[in-house]
């Protein structure tokens, strides 16, 4: 296993310098000085310019600025946001949290939906439940998440007025009253990007089961007498989720798209809004780094997937 | 028993009638074949339905997108406006049906952009083998790797000031949008196009064309590529949805078309700050967005079941 993953960790390093050269490649092939506005920002002194241009070697060749500037995100030199006048790593510790919690919670909700309607609709396929399950999953994936958002907010919050609309990262409140409300703020964030993937997940879920069901080591475990329930959870799911996870893998950007909309509804204090407000601001030392966390963080979940591989189906992990 | 589970709900259409029927040409059996799954063919008429009322509403219904109308502000549907007012007093039955026009191009435009792409990489990978193929590949997972929505976000705000200063506001941004929505987009078919391609030029009516004295050309054009379709087009009406989704994504997040052109999304972003008080406002754009992508991905279902009744998903 520890082989394994130093060799998936050896093939991560090329995508992401990949990811760097694509983003470093936008950046340099955009028109005009992304600095430019700097100068016209009378806030902003002639030196910390100086500075900056110095610091990402504005005129230096192509690929030196490109080493300049790989070398600086590497050391977590990320630079100085414009806006708020902090440096751009502690901004983004800062808000990071956030966003981590709310993805992970809404990916436990989608798998606490995906697996169990995917593996009961795929034990009794074409039956009443099956097609339910199956038009509900199409429905739940053609909703955008910021309709059903704003749904929510309309229904839960305006008409209904249970849960609050916006996120708060400072609740006054102390002990088990702090633990409720933030529970009753992480209700709808987590759910309409929760429900948004366990749509698409039941779907997959449902196939994979329904493809391996058909084999012959399947009817064998019912032939030795074991129960329905073992043979689906013990020789079924297991087998049916490798597929699962590689699809799961190839959507990670996508849940991370998912969770900017998110968190800008419901104003989560996390490094998608920080995101979306540093483009209205024009600030470009964040808009960067926010765009190369994200890359990472999809980096290091794929990395997840792979462990999970190696969980699932031992021969990949032993090759 | 288990072991005779059909893959699809309607996998098992066309090999019921198979050397009954033999006058029985393929548009026809694809026709029957697509008529099995209602939902589709009740998407594919609301989705025409749609479309139709997107390109002629706005002659049938002539009322500006602009007339502003501050003592008919935030009203609800009635009998003047069918779809309410907007807090400008706008029409929002106007606005929707020119937004729709937008909103709807740009899918399917990016949809073209995504395929032709998507089957170039994926015909030359699948045609060269070795390093060409290696490369193109790795090209493509890296693609499939990027964090789509915040670079789409920072090359649109990048790029934005400048095609606007080229071609126009509205041509600029579309022509942005349509080339970066289908730019992250065309890996999947890629993928696809290769995997055909890998294994059609093995068959053997290739290496009859190939022993004919065929060029490489010839054998791509008029033998795999045309044979190599089928799962492209499902692709393609996933990726319309697809695109219409990011559309309105960036729009709702104040970074696609400018306030004037009120695309779908734009409504709900301009629609988002009136709920309690207009909920009717985001509550028509919102499900118009929603309907355009749940039929176009119902009839993608169908016409998979049509194409490509071995995949699953």
């Amino acid at each position: 296993m520890g082989r394994y993953l130093l060799r998936r960790l050896l093939i991560a390093v090329p995508s992401l310098l990949g990811i760097s050269i694509v983003l470093f490649t936008v950046l340099a092939l955009a028109p005009g000085d992304p600095f430019g506005e700097l100068a016209s920002n009378p806030a902003v002194p002639p030196e910390v310019r100086a500075a900056l241009r110095a610091q990402f070697g504005m005129d230096d060749p192509v690929l030196e600025r490109y080493f300049h500037w790989l070398a600086a995100m590497l050391h977590g030199d990320w630079g100085f946001s414009f806006v708020s006048r902090v440096d751009v790593d502690s901004l983004i510790w800062q808000r990071l949290p956030a966003t981590l919690f709310v993805i992970g919670s809404s990916q436990i909700l989608a798998l606490l939906i995906a697996l169990p309607v995917g593996v009961y609709a795929a034990t009794r396929p074409y039956s009443l439940f099956d097609q339910i399950a199956n038009t509900l999953a199409f429905i739940g994936f053609s909703l955008p998440t910021f309709f059903t958002g704003l749904l929510f907010i309309l229904l839960f919050s305006i008409h209904l007025d249970w849960l609050p609309f916006v996120y708060r990262s400072d609740l006054s409140a102390t002990g088990f009253s702090w633990w409720w409300e933030e529970f009753r703020q992480a209700i709808m964030p987590v759910a309409v990007l929760g429900m948004f993937q366990g749509a698409s997940w039941t779907r997959y879920v449902r196939s994979a089961v329904l493809d391996v069901i058909r084999l012959d080591y399947v009817a064998t475990a019912r032939a030795k007498g074991l129960r329905e329930g073992k043979v689906v959870l013990k020789h079924v799911v297991r087998n049916a989720l490798i597929p699962v996870v590689t699809l799961v893998a190839l959507q990670m950007p996508t849940i991370f798209g998912g969770a900017i909309i998110t968190e800008q509804i419901f104003r989560v204090p996390g490094i998608g809004s920080l995101l979306i407000s540093s483009i209205l601001a024009n600030d470009t030392p964040v808009i960067m780094a926010v765009t190369f966390v994200f890359a990472c963080l999809v980096i290091l979940f794929n990395l997840f997937a792979d462990l999970l591989y190696g969980w699932l189906d031992p021969r990949i992990a032993y090759r | 028993m288990a072991g005779s589970t059909p893959a699809s709900l309607t996998a098992d259409a066309g090999t019921a009638r198979e050397g009954l029927a033999p006058q029985i040409s393929p548009a026809l059996d694809a026709w029957r074949r697509f008529r099995r799954h209602r939902l589709a063919v009740a998407s594919a008429v609301i989705l025409i339905g749609m479309t139709l009322a997107v390109a002629f509403g706005p002659a049938l219904w002539p009322v500006s997108i602009n007339d502003i109308d501050f003592t008919a502000r935030l009203q609800p549907p009635g009998p003047a406006h069918p779809l309410g007012t907007d807090d400008l007093g706008q029409d929002l039955l106007a606005r929707m049906l020119y937004g729709g026009r937008i909103s709807l191009a740009v899918g399917f435009a990016a949809m073209v952009v995504s395929l032709i792409a998507g089957t170039l990489v994926g015909a030359v990978a699948g045609i060269s083998r070795g390093s060409i193929d290696a490369a193109l590949m790795w090209l493509t997972d890296l693609f499939l790797s990027l964090p789509q929505l915040p670079l789409l976000l920072v090359i649109i705000y990048l790029f934005r000031d400048s095609l606007k200063a080229v071609v126009g506001p509205e041509g600029g941004v579309f022509i942005l949008v349509v080339a970066v929505i289908g730019g992250f987009r065309w890996m999947p078919v890629a993928r696809l196009v290769r995997a055909q391609f890998l294994s059609l030029r093995e068959k053997e009516f290739v290496e009859a064309a190939r022993a004919l004295g065929a060029s490489t050309t010839r054998q791509v054009m008029r033998h795999i590529l045309p044979n190599a379709l089928g799962p492209v087009i499902v692709a393609g009406t996933i990726n319309v949805a697809d695109a219409i989704i990011a559309e309105s994504t960036l729009s709702f997040l104040g970074l696609g078309f400018p306030p004037d052109i009120p695309t779908w999304g734009r409504l709900l972003f301009d629609a988002k700050d009136y709920l309690d008080i207009a909920p009717h406002w985001a509550l028509f754009a919102g499900a118009a967005i929603f309907l355009a992508v749940l039929t176009i991905n119902f009839v993608g279902d169908g016409l998979r079941d049509v194409l490509d009744p071995r995949r699953v998903m």
